[in-house]
């Protein structure tokens, strides 16, 4: 088990970058305490494998340097850094059985017989397998292929940290869920730092402790799930966590208060800052209706069982509303309310509202 | 309650016609041949399995079977080992990948006669490049139209030459069928390279392997045109393969009825070492 930390991290693949451009991978500086649950959370082709990669050593980044509890590992190859990895497709060793699977990593390193056996039996017993263990691997469903890949990383009790690359995909839904409570609760039991990719949010935020949310190669916020819900550091992060999304209005900011449309919203704080692009930021849950507020016109409402989304237009701008129930008629007038301690302006897509302290 | 249809007779009739007239109908006359004697005029005489007692029991027709055995061996032994090592260290991704598969396909586009003079021409004492170079540069004797154990080893080179192409490009296609993920577990489970190799690289070109052994071993056991056409069967019978022997008895002799007789013990064993090669190599699949 180690603290994980990644200081002043860049990587391309290209053998001369030039501008950032060139850069899957543009300045990260992470650190990641011992014994959490990290996720990775971004669009594919944000550089998040990329970054696996990297921890993993299956990759050398082009700049920086990795850290595994202050020990520089940037040169070490995968097999010294005691790390595990699981992949988005189960690989398992076909001609082995589930068990010979299981002790294959220790094997490679040498470890006597009685102590495979012991951690062998202990694996399969925290992730249900007891009873295949004498089976070839080969027949074995996509699920339990995953959890044996899974078992091959947890089998050495020296792992730094268990890291995994969208691990669910191949996984049929209903199992999905299975797999997953399965995974938090090995975290628990094993006490090791785990990272998790993924592009879906659901995964990442049922997971993590702590969500790292990449775009185009960049960390734009770290937090906790509900951080990343509350308030997103960055319009990106808005979008892209919740569903639907926040609604990115474009508005004039004027102090404590934005313009948008011809109308006057509150902010959550005054912003700081000029130029640019301004947006106004509110997600659909603080979007409420009203006798006064801002004029708008539904389009659309769409029932998804817990709640209605309502699609409206203000002036020439679409944006989405969630409510419980009491939902408005298509076609119909009505008036929104922005919640202020919710409404931010953001500029450039970074947030410049000042955090209301009460 | 299912109705029965006896229509899907007609639409297999075309393709029994057509295995019928190349196949059904040559291999019974040759059975036809097999059991009969016959002295021209389209006089038949009753035989019996006495041509096939008589093959069998001919000391010319167990050294050839013999020889033939050797031969086969010896190309399996030398062509698929070397096949998988020249697959393994073929580029996976790049520029040169098509250039080497390229190279790879070559021997096998040439037509096998011509394979045969070209190492016919090639290995001859005087006149061929490698003939002068072995016994004019490094003194070596080497004549393959005088010494058995020279055209023996000419054959199996001029063989391996024409054939181990095969099998690279069938492993090849095997390996870079797995998935870059199966090496960087194998990196982080800390496997040595023999482990990559019989672990993972072994079992999924497992597949195409049991091809490539299957029709090496059918056509080695079967080759005729290159060694006849590199030393005609010799010097004397010492590289007279089974199928060299059978052109010369139905051809040279004129001998239909043994002729005809060793054509189907042949095929019985091309057969049944095919099916024992076959079930023996995916044996461990049904488990």
């Amino acid at each position: 088990m180690a603290q994980i930390k990644l200081s002043n991290l860049r990587h391309s693949y290209m053998p001369a970058p030039k501008g950032p451009e060139d850069y899957a991978l543009k300045e990260i500086d992470v650190t990641w305490r011992d014994g959490g649950a990290y996720a990775l959370l971004g669009p594919s082709g944000c550089g998040k494998s990329t970054l696996l990669n990297i921890i993993s050593g299956l990759l050398t980044p082009s700049e920086g340097r990795i850290l595994f509890d202050d020990q520089d590992v940037t040169a070490l190859p995968p097999d010294q850094r005691n790390i595990a990895q699981v992949f988005q497709f189960p690989v398992i060793y076909d001609t082995m059985t589930v068990g010979e699977n299981l002790a294959f990593p220790l094997k490679n390193r040498g470890v006597d017989a009685a102590t495979i056996k012991r951690r062998v039996d202990e694996i399969a017993e925290m992730l249900d397998v007891t009873d295949m263990l004498g089976t070839k691997a080969s027949g074995l469903s996509p699920d339990n292929k995953q959890k044996i890949s899974m078992g091959r990383g947890l089998v050495r009790d020296d792992v730094n940290a268990v890291m995994f690359d969208e691990p669910l995909t191949v996984i049929d839904p209903h199992l999905k869920w299975k797999l997953r409570s399965k995974l938090k609760e090995l975290h628990q039991r094993v006490q090791a730092t785990m990272i998790y990719v993924t592009h879906d949010q659901t995964e990442a935020l049922t997971f993590a402790d702590e969500v790292v949310v990449m775009q185009d190669g960049e960390v734009v916020q770290i937090g906790t799930p509900v951080e990343l819900f509350e308030r997103p550091q960055h319009t990106f992060v808005g979008h892209f966590i919740g569903s639907p999304g926040m609604n990115v209005l474009p508005c004039e900011a004027k102090g404590d208060r934005a313009i948008f449309e011809g109308h006057e919203v509150m902010l959550e704080g005054p912003t700081h800052g000029d130029g640019g692009r301004t947006d106004l930021g509110i997600r659909p849950e603080y979007v409420g209706f009203g006798e006064t507020g801002i004029p708008a016109q539904v389009t659309k409402v769409s029932d998804i069982g817990r709640h209605f989304v309502v699609s409206a237009m203000v002036g020439n701008t679409p944006l989405k509303a969630v409510v419980e129930h009491n939902a408005p008629n298509p076609g119909s007038h009505v008036f929104l309310k922005f919640k202020p301690e919710h409404s931010r302006v953001y500029r450039d897509g970074w947030i410049v509202t000042e955090e209301r302290t009460q | 309650m299912r109705t029965e249809n006896q229509k899907a007779w007609f639409f297999v009739l075309p393709v029994l016609a057509l295995v019928a007239f190349n196949a059904l109908v040559p291999m019974m006359t040759v059975v036809n041949y097999s059991v009969q004697e016959t002295f021209g005029n389209n006089q038949f005489f009753w035989e019996g399995l006495g041509w096939f007692e008589q093959i069998l029991r001919s000391d010319r027709f167990q050294a050839a079977l013999g020889r033939q055995f050797l031969f086969t061996f010896l190309i399996l032994l030398i062509e698929v080992p070397l096949g998988i090592i020249v697959a393994l260290s073929m580029p996976r991704k790049g520029f040169w990948v098509p250039v080497c598969l390229v190279l790879m396909a070559l021997p096998m586009l040439i037509p096998w006669n011509v394979v045969g003079s070209m190492w016919n021409i090639f290995t001859l004492p005087k006149i061929g490049l490698l003939g002068y170079f072995l016994n004019d540069v490094l003194g070596i004797n080497y004549d393959m139209t005088q010494q058995p154990l020279s055209a023996w080893i000419t054959v199996v080179v001029m063989d391996v030459w024409h054939w181990t192409s095969l099998v690279v490009l069938l492993c090849y296609a095997g390996l870079v069928s797995i998935p870059d993920a199966y090496y960087q577990a194998a990196k982080i489970d800390g496997a040595s390279p023999w482990s990559v190799f019989r672990y993972i690289q072994l079992p999924k070109m497992k597949t195409v392997l049991t091809i490539a052994i299957l029709l090496r071993f059918m056509d080695s056991f079967n080759i005729y045109t290159e060694p006849f056409v590199l030393t005609g069967g010799g010097p004397g019978n010492s590289t007279t393969l089974l199928s060299i022997d059978l052109v010369k008895i139905a051809l040279g002799q004129f001998d239909l009825g043994p002729a005809a007789a060793m054509s189907l013990i042949y095929f019985a064993i091309t057969l049944l070492v095919s099916w024992l090669f076959y079930t023996l190599m995916t044996k461990d699949d049904a488990e």
